[in-house]
């Protein structure tokens, strides 16, 4: 294991012992009527830090999957530290030294944080029995090691998501791990998070274990990862030094596009001009306040702009779009859309009024995975559809067949089971859903969270159609570079209050991270919690 | 890009001085919150009490330590059945075969009897401890819904039982003075053997289901099988175990039963899954699976066993309102584990 210094100077050379910990030679794996992974071949050696890029579809999941015992491959073989290894169940990849943290928290969320970590493998006393405080204990020095300060005894669903991603995270690296997988680990973290993982992350380089970093965002691949492996369409595209590869030759191989496209359009695919917005507001809402969560919001949006609602996590964004939709109590505050104050706010009236909500967790809260993609379009629109509640089949398929097209959604057909498709196919899904509605405000909570760059780059110019076609668009978005390139304003929150407002030019990177940064951490928030740290 | 790689020479232990923990996360729970956890853990045995407590003062009769050793005696057999089908619950299925199987091991357990101690134990046993097996197999193994399958076995076990004794024209005794005999009707200061092994099954059951890893790998798969599966956790071994085990229990209550009963009788345990299950949900566990306790269990068949005596005390009362009280107090739970799941998740 070399210094992560000596990697560019030396990158084949003796700094790595050359020793691939694991291996995978050839392997295919076919679903009916889909070769998920077609003959690749990749290996990762002991101490780097392995990306592992390609569009959703490109199988890096099956791959993951293979990696973990999840699947069998149905051709090649795996290899640990040069032993063909078969792996029947996660159990014995686990076993073997693979441990994987997925991109959803996989843990049981009535369970406590200590049990979570030490599931299967906990310390026994003299009688065979279950050590509950040792376990405590030492879920506590564990947790410690990772900043991560709660009760072991607390049920994980009581903590934030992205302390559950912690204590998932600790679970991984506390089995005596050779090989670390990440599924898209960021995905949930704050930016401090974010940077407590790429510290253990740096340890377990340190430590000799190898880590394969699966992650959409290319700053942080940049940041920690020496190599990095290109998947497409099921097959291995390349492997190389991370180092001396440009962003765009990156993009161009995921997207299998040329160079010179991927350099015209940007990295985002929002246009750079702005939309021409009209000067009376939409939406207004005025004073929203909901007990601990919002404080005093007031937002208007126009028609034709994208407001983009910036902030760090648990600042209120999310609890906005949710107000703003009419799906969060509310002790004080007023809708008003069209000048037509909204009486009672509920979905259901926020739907009729024309205001439609995408939200964050489109698992939970939006997409019913057992329906197909007709009926999840159509679900919103049934009662525009139907006539004394019979549902004219006929209307439905056309609006379908339209919103497929327009959305380009990749399903074998409409009656597809919506669970089968890729996270980005989804992502359209529900929008499809929201579109057929012609809502005159649509609000996005994070639309290109966890999908694939082919279709976060589709999504992303379709709001910019969306707002070029009148309508009100507001942008929830934790990364940045999507915040600052497809908003025309952005209304800066911080604790459940609005800490500022960017318009026309001040809609700049360096200006949104001063007002985050001005009002950032709250101190009640962290300056504590680092005096009370002896350390 | 790479100098902007964390330094990762420093051999220091992870993050010290990185303040990622939000206070929220590190709060210990709020006061309302665990009293809603204890309320929920504990309720049962308060309302339990209560109900004891008032009908003693009511009908002194109840009060007696005679009517005691009826209530709980009558209680040991759907405690042993309730005992399994919790466990089952906790890994988020259900057992529908019990109350059939519970017959059947009563009717093995009296056939067998004749050929001494050890096989009228044993034989309903591996009988039952066998169609609990086969449910396991084909719920973890061959990817059936619990609910499918324990009811077509709870249809089998009752046709076999039907077979066994001529559509129940003949009826097993159990010879008098036997050893068999003794572990039913005999007693200690008057409580029946049953409720001494029913009171010893569930201490065990309590140290299996909250000190061993098979009992927490129960609550990780009913909690969530997906993450289970990938922990590494062997789920399929712990449905196949756990309905195993729910199907030995049954047969030794309804061994038990014979024995108590000197007979086999064949039309008993008939519905007794439905009390076995509103038995385990009265005691706070979750019908989706992932959370429950033995203790809540036991309290929860002492309460219907509890009304039912209350009932027939009251005499003038039909007792086929029995079911009527047991049903509302399902209802009852049901609405306050809701409400109780919602102040323990809002902080």
């Amino acid at each position: 294991m070399a210094p992560p210094e000596a990697v560019p100077e030396a990158p084949e050379a003796a700094g790595y012992t050359a020793s691939a910990v694991l291996e995978a030679r050839s392997v295919s794996k076919r679903f009916p009527g889909v070769v998920a992974l077609d003959d690749v071949t990749f290996s990762l050696r002991a101490g780097e830090t392995h990306a592992l890029v390609g569009e959703n579809g490109a199988g890096k999941s099956t791959l993951i999957k293979v990696l973990t015992g999840v699947y069998r491959p149905d051709g090649g073989e795996l290899r640990m530290t040069g032993e063909p290894v078969r792996f029947a169940r996660p159990f014995e990849a686990q076993q073997a030294g693979i441990s994987t943290i997925y991109q959803e928290v996989n843990l049981v969320p009535l369970m406590s944080v200590a049990r979570n970590i030490f599931l299967g493998r906990e310390p026994r006393n003299r009688f065979g029995l279950i050590d509950f405080a040792r376990m405590h204990r030492e879920t506590g020095e564990l947790l410690d090691g990772f900043g991560v300060r709660v009760d072991p005894r607390r049920p994980l669903h009581t903590l934030g998501v992205g302390t559950q991603q912690m204590v998932a995270l600790a679970r991984a690296v506390s089995v005596n791990a050779q090989v670390v997988i990440m599924d898209e680990p960021t995905s949930s973290l704050e930016p401090r998070e974010v940077e407590t993982l790429f510290r253990v992350i740096g340890n377990l380089r340190d430590k000799g274990i190898a880590v394969l970093y699966v992650s959409h965002r290319m700053d942080e691949l940049y940041r920690i990862c020496d190599r990095v492996t290109v998947l497409r369409d099921g097959r291995h595209i390349h492997t190389g030094e991370l180092a001396g590869l440009d962003r765009m030759q990156l993009v161009s191989m995921m997207l299998g596009r040329d160079l010179s496209e991927v350099r015209r359009s940007g990295v985002t695919s929002f246009t750079a001009e702005g939309h021409e917005a009209a000067r009376t507001p939409v939406l207004t809402a005025t004073g929203l306040s909901s007990r601990l969560q919002l404080h005093d919001i007031s937002v208007s949006l126009y028609a034709g702009e994208v407001l983009g609602l910036g902030g760090l996590l648990g600042s209120g964004r999310s609890e906005t779009a949710k107000a703003l939709s009419g799906a969060l109590r509310l002790d004080a505050g007023e809708l008003t859309v069209d000048g037509t104050t909204l009486k009672r706010l509920t979905p259901a009236a926020a739907i009729r009024a024309g205001i439609s909500l995408l939200p964050e967790d489109r698992k939970a809260e939006g997409i019913v995975p057992g329906l197909s993609v007709r009926e999840n379009i159509v679900l919103a629109a049934m009662p525009r559809l139907s006539r004394a509640g019979v549902v004219s089949r006929a209307k439905q398929d056309r609006i379908v067949d339209i919103f497929m097209k327009r959305l380009r959604i990749k399903a074998s057909s409409p009656e597809q089971k919506v669970g089968e498709l890729s996270g980005g196919n989804q992502q359209k899904v529900l929008l499809a859903r929201w579109l057929c509605l012609e809502p005159k405000v649509l609000l996005l909570d994070e639309p290109t969270r966890g999908i694939d760059v082919g279709a976060k780059a589709e999504v992303q110019s379709l709001i910019d159609d969306l707002a070029r076609e009148g309508l009100a668009v507001l942008l929830i978005s934790s990364d940045i570079e999507e915040l600052i390139e497809g908003a025309d304003r952005i209304v800066v929150l911080r604790g459940g209050a609005v800490a500022g407002e960017l318009s026309g030019d001040d809609v700049a990177e360096d200006q949104l991270l001063e007002v985050l940064a001005d009002h950032a951490p709250e101190p009640a928030d962290t300056a504590p919690a680092a005096q009370e740290d002896p350390r | 890009m790479n100098e902007t790689k964390p330094a990762t020479a420093a051999p220091a232990p992870v993050p010290t001085k990185a303040p990622a923990a939000r206070p929220a996360a590190g709060a210990e729970q709020t006061g309302r919150q665990r009293a809603a956890e204890l309320l929920q853990r504990q309720g049962v045995l308060a309302v339990l009490l209560t109900v004891v407590i008032a009908a003693s003062f009511i009908y002194p009769t109840f009060a007696s330590l005679d009517n005691a050793r009826g209530v709980t005696i009558q209680a040991s057999f759907l405690a042993v059945v309730a005992l399994g089908m919790t466990m089952v619950i906790i890994t988020g299925g259900i057992d529908l075969s019990v109350g059939s199987v519970f017959a059947l091991g009563g009717v093995l357990a009296a056939w067998a009897s004749q050929y001494g101690f050890l096989a009228a134990l044993l034989l309903p046993l591996v009988v039952c401890g066998g169609i609990g097996l086969l449910n396991g197999l084909l719920i973890a193994r061959g990817n059936m819904a619990p609910f499918i399958v324990t009811l077509a076995t709870l249809l089998g076990a009752r046709g076999l039982l039907l077979a066994l004794t001529d559509e129940g024209a003949t009826t097993y005794l159990v010879p008098e003075d036997s050893a068999f005999g003794e572990l039913g009707q005999g007693s200690v200061w008057g409580f029946g053997h049953p409720i001494i092994i029913a009171l010893v099954l569930f201490g065990a059951g309590g140290l299996v289901l909250q000190r061993t890893s098979f009992g927490q790998t129960l609550f990780a798969v009913g909690g969530s099988s997906d993450a289970a599966t990938l922990m590494g956790l062997p789920v399929a071994r712990t449905k196949i175990l756990v309905y195993t085990l729910s199907g030995l229990l049954a047969g030794l209550a309804g061994a038990l039963n014979a024995a108590r009963l000197s007979s086999g009788v064949t039309i008993v345990g008939v519905g007794m899954e439905l009390d076995a299950i509103s038995a385990v949900v009265i005691g706070g566990t979750l019908l989706v699976g992932g959370a429950g306790s033995i203790s809540g269990t036991l309290w929860g068949v002492l309460l219907l066993a509890v009304i039912q005596n209350l009932i027939n005390q009251i005499g003038s009362l039909n007792s086929s309102y029995q079911s009527v009280v047991s049903g509302g107090f399902l209802i009852v739970v049901v609405v306050a584990q809701r409400y109780l799941a919602r102040s323990r998740r809002s902080t």
